[in-house]
C-alpha cells in the first residue's frame, strides 16, 4: 500500500509539473506579455527596463524556472486590478467555492446514491421509472437555466430564500464557512442545489447501472444462498462493488465542480473563485489568471490522488496489483 | 408426522416443475421431477449439459434465476414444503440447514470482501449471538478441514489471491460451515484440473459421510457418480429418465439414454474399443420434440408411442424407476 501511495504521489507531481509548463507556455509564449504589459507610448529605454525587470529578456527555459520557483513560493505577483497579492486574493475566495462544491457533491451523493441503487434493485417499479425520468431532465437542462428558475421561484416569487450572496460566515477550523449559521445556510441552498442537480442525475445513473450489473453476478447469488439478510447483501455486497466506479467519477466531478462553479457563482453572485476568475479574465488580470490555473491544477491533481487511494482501499485487487 | 424422527427423509421432491416463461414460449427446464434424499445419503444427478440439473438444484433452495419460476410440485425439506415458505423462513434454512456449492469458483466469491469476512458472515447470518471471535475460529477450522494451508493467515486474503482449486475449497467450506443437513453440489469440480477434481470430490464425500450430511452431487461425469454416490438420477430434457441405486442402474441400465451415456465413458475394460457417443445433441428447451423427448436420438424409438406419448414413470425391479416405452430388458452387464 505504501509503495502504491508513493507511486501515485510521484505521478501526481509529474502531472503538476507538466501542467505548469502548459500554463506557462499558454500565458507567456502564446499571448505576448510584453504587448499586454507595456503601453505603446512608453519610451524605448523604459520599455527595455520593464522587460528586464519582468525577466522577459531571459531565454525561455530560464523564464520557466523563474516562473516555477515563484509558483513554488506561492508568488504570482500583484493583481493589476486589486493591487494585492494574486494568490492571497484567490485563497480568500477558495473557501466559498469549496464550500459550495462540497455541499453540491454531498447533496448529489445523499440523494443520488439511494435513488440509483433502488432503481437498480427494482428497475420496473414506478418509483424507479420516475427517478430515471427525473435524471434525464437533470441531464438535459442547462445549469444556468435551472439556476435562474430556482432563483425566480424560491427567491423572487415565494421569497423563501435569498437570491444572491453568501450571507454571514463564521470561522470554522480557521476557514470562513456559511453553513454553520442559519442565514448562511439559506444562502447556500439555491446555488448548491443548482450545482448539484446535474450531478444527482449522474450519480443516479451510475448507481443504477452498477447495481443492475452487480445483482446479476454469481457472488450475489452466493450471498443469497448463504442465507444473508437482504440489508447485508445490498449494503455490503452490492454497495462495496458499485462504489468503485462511483468514487472515481465523483472525484473527477468534484474537480469539475470547483473549476466550473463559474456559471453558478456568477448567477448567484457567490463570492468564490469562479466569480473572481470571470472578473479577472474580463480585466486581463494576468497574475490572478495564472495563480488560478495553477491552483486548479494542484487541486484537481490532489483530488485524483485521493480518489486513487480510496479506490485502492475499496478494491483489494488494485491494492495488491500495485504492491506486487 | 413428526419433524425429526430420523425416518422422515431430508428431502422429498414430488412432481417438481420449474418453467422459464419467456416471450418466445415456455421452457420446461424441470418437468415433473421426483426423488427422495434420505439422511446422510449421496445422490448423483447426471445428464448432458442443458438437461436441467442446475435448475433442479437451484429450485431446491429457491434460487431460480428469473424468468424461471417453480410452477408446480412439492419440495419437502424434513416434511416442510420449501416452495411455500415465506422468504424469511427460506432465508433461515439457506446456508444453514441446506446449502449449495456453485460451479464456477472464479465468480462465486465476492472480489472485494476478504475470505474471512465471507465465511464469518455466513455463520453470523444464522447465529447472531455467536461472537465474531468464535465465528472467526470456526471459519479458520473449516478452511483447515478443506486443506487450505495457513488458514489463520488466509482468512485475511481476498479471492484473487487464491487459485481456482483453493477458491472452490473456500466455497465448499462456506457451504459446510453451519453443519447443514443437505448440500447441493452443482458441478463444483468441473471447472478444475482433472487431478484436483477427484481429490476434492472425495474430500467432500468424506466430510459429508462423517457429518451425516446428505449430498446431491450434480455432474455429467458418470465415473464420478459411480465412485461417490449411493443413488443416481439420470436427467434428460427436464425429466429424470432413470433412477435407482448406483450399482443397480449402472450395473443394469434399462433406459437407452443411460446406456448411451455409459457407452460414452472411457473405461479400462473397453480400451481399444471405440467409444460411441449418443448421436445428435440435446434439443433447445423451446423446441423439445413431442412424445419422449429423447426419441430423435434413440435407436430403440418406434414410430408411434415414442413420438406421441411421453413415457410415464414405471418401476424397476430393484426399487428404481425409469421412463421408457421400450426398456433394455436384457442389456449386457457392464463391467466397471
Ligand atoms: N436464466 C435462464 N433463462 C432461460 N432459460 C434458462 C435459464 N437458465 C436455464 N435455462 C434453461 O434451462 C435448461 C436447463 O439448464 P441447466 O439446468 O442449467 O442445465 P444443466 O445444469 O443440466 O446443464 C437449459 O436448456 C436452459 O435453456
Ligand atoms: S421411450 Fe422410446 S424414444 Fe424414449 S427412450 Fe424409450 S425407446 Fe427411446
Ligand atoms: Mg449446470
Amino acid at each position: 500500500m505504501i509503495a502504491f501511495v508513493l507511486q501515485r504521489l510521484i505521478q501526481s507531481i509529474a502531472i503538476v509539473i507538466a501542467m505548469s509548463i502548459i500554463v506557462f507556455v499558454g500565458v507567456t509564449v502564446v499571448g505576448n506579455p510584453v504587448d499586454m504589459l507595456i503601453s505603446p507610448e512608453v519610451s524605448q529605454a523604459d520599455r527595455e527596463r520593464i522587460i528586464r525587470s519582468f525577466g522577459l529578456d531571459l531565454p525561455i527555459h530560464q523564464q520557466y524556472f523563474v516562473f516555477a520557483l515563484s509558483v513554488l513560493r506561492g508568488e504570482f505577483g500583484q493583481s493589476f486590478v486589486f493591487g494585492e497579492s494574486a494568490i492571497k486574493l484567490i485563497v480568500q475566495r477558495m473557501p466559498a467555492t469549496l464550500e459550495l462544491a462540497t455541499t453540491a457533491l454531498l447533496i448529489s451523493i445523499i440523494i443520488g446514491l439511494p435513488l440509483g441503487v433502488r432503481a437498480g434493485l427494482k428497475p420496473d417499479s414506478i418509483a424507479s421509472r420516475l427517478t430515471m425520468s427525473f435524471s434525464i431532465l437533470g441531464f438535459s437542462l442547462p445549469t444556468f437555466w435551472i439556476g435562474i428558475m430556482l432563483m425566480m421561484l424560491f427567491a423572487v416569487v415565494l421569497g423563501w430564500l435569498p437570491a444572491t450572496g453568501r450571507g454571514p460566515t463564521v470561522l470554522f477550523l480557521g476557514v470562513e464557512v456559511s453553513f454553520l449559521t442559519w442565514d448562511g445556510l439559506r444562502h447556500l441552498i439555491l446555488p448548491a442545489t443548482t450545482l448539484a442537480l446535474l450531478k444527482v442525475s449522474l450519480v443516479i445513473r451510475l448507481a443504477r447501472a452498477g447495481t443492475l450489473e452487480v445483482v446479476h453476478q454469481d457472488y450475489i447469488r452466493t450471498a443469497r444462498a448463504k442465507g444473508l439478510k437482504n440489508d447485508r447483501i445490498v449494503f455490503v455486497h452490492v454497495l462495496k462493488n458499485i462504489m468503485i466506479p462511483i468514487v472515481t467519477i465523483i472525484g473527477l466531478e468534484f474537480g469539475q465542480l470547483i473549476a466550473f462553479s463559474i456559471v453558478t457563482e456568477t448567477i448567484f453572485s457567490w463570492p468564490g473563485m469562479g466569480k473572481l476568475i470571470v472578473d479577472s479574465i474580463r480585466m486581463l488580470d494576468r497574475p490572478i489568471i495564472v495563480a488560478y490555473l495553477m491552483i486548479i491544477v494542484v487541486l484537481i491533481t490532489g483530488i485524483n490522488f485521493i480518489v486513487d487511494i480510496i479506490y485502492a482501499i475499496l478494491d483489494p485487487r488494485i491494492r495488491h496489483e500495485a504492491t506486487k | 408426522m413428526t419433524m425429526d424422527d430420523g425416518e422422515t427423509p431430508i428431502l422429498q421432491v414430488r412432481g417438481l416443475r420449474t418453467y422459464f416463461e419467456t416471450d418466445l414460449g415456455v421452457g420446461k427446464a424441470v418437468d415433473d421431477v421426483s426423488f427422495t434424499l434420505r439422511r446422510g445419503q449421496i445422490i448423483g444427478l447426471v445428464g448432458e449439459s442443458g438437461s436441467g440439473k442446475s435448475v433442479t438444484g437451484q429450485s431446491l433452495i429457491g434460487l431460480v434465476d428469473r424468468p424461471g419460476r417453480i410452477v408446480g410440485g412439492e419440495i419437502l425439506f424434513k416434511g416442510r414444503d420449501m416452495a411455500k415458505l415465506a422468504p424469511e423462513e427460506l432465508r433461515r434454512l439457506r446456508g444453514d440447514r441446506i446449502s449449495i456449492i456453485f460451479q464456477d469458483p472464479m465468480t462465486t466469491l465476492n472480489p472485494v470482501l476478504s475470505i474471512g469476512t465471507q465465511l464469518i458472515e455466513t455463520v453470523l447470518a444464522h447465529y447472531p449471538s455467536v461472537t465474531p471471535q468464535k465465528a472467526r475460529e470456526r471459519a479458520r477450522d473449516m478452511l483447515g478441514k478443506m486443506g487450505i494451508p495457513n488458514p489463520e493467515e488466509r482468512l485475511d486474503a481476498y479471492p484473487h489471491q487464491y487459485s481456482g482449486g483453493m477458491r472452490q475449497r473456500v466455497a465448499i467450506a462456506m457451504a459446510l460451515i453451519n453443519d447443514p443437513e443437505c448440500v447441493i453440489a452443482d458441478e463444483p469440480t468441473t471447472a478444475l484440473d482433472v487431478t484436483i477434481q477427484s481429490q476434492i470430490a472425495h474430500e467432500v464425500k468424506d466430510l459429508c459421510r462423517n457429518a451425516g450430511t446428505a449430498l446431491i452431487w450434480i455432474t455429467h461425469d458418470l465415473g464420478l457418480v459411480a465412485a461417490l454416490a449411493d443413488d443416481i438420477c439420470v436427467m434428460y430434457a427436464g425429466r429424470i429418465v432413470e433412477r435407482g441405486r448406483v450399482e443397480d442402474v449402472l450395473g443394469k441400465p434399462l433406459h437407452p439414454y443411460t446406456r448411451g451415456l455409459m457407452d460414452a465413458v472411457p473405461s479400462r475394460n473397453k480400451r481399444g474399443v471405440r467409444l460411441s457417443q449418443i448421436p445428435g445433441s440435446m434439443p433447445p428447451l423451446l423446441a423439445l420434440p413431442g412424445g419422449c423427448a429423447f426419441h430423435p436420438r434413440c435407436w430403440r424409438a418406434d414410430q408411434s408411442d415414442c413420438r406421441v406419448s411421453p413415457p410415464e414413470e414405471s418401476p424397476r425391479e430393484d426399487g428404481g424407476a425409469l421412463r421408457c416405452h421400450h426398456p433394455l430388458e436384457d442389456s449386457i452387464v457392464m463391467a466397471r
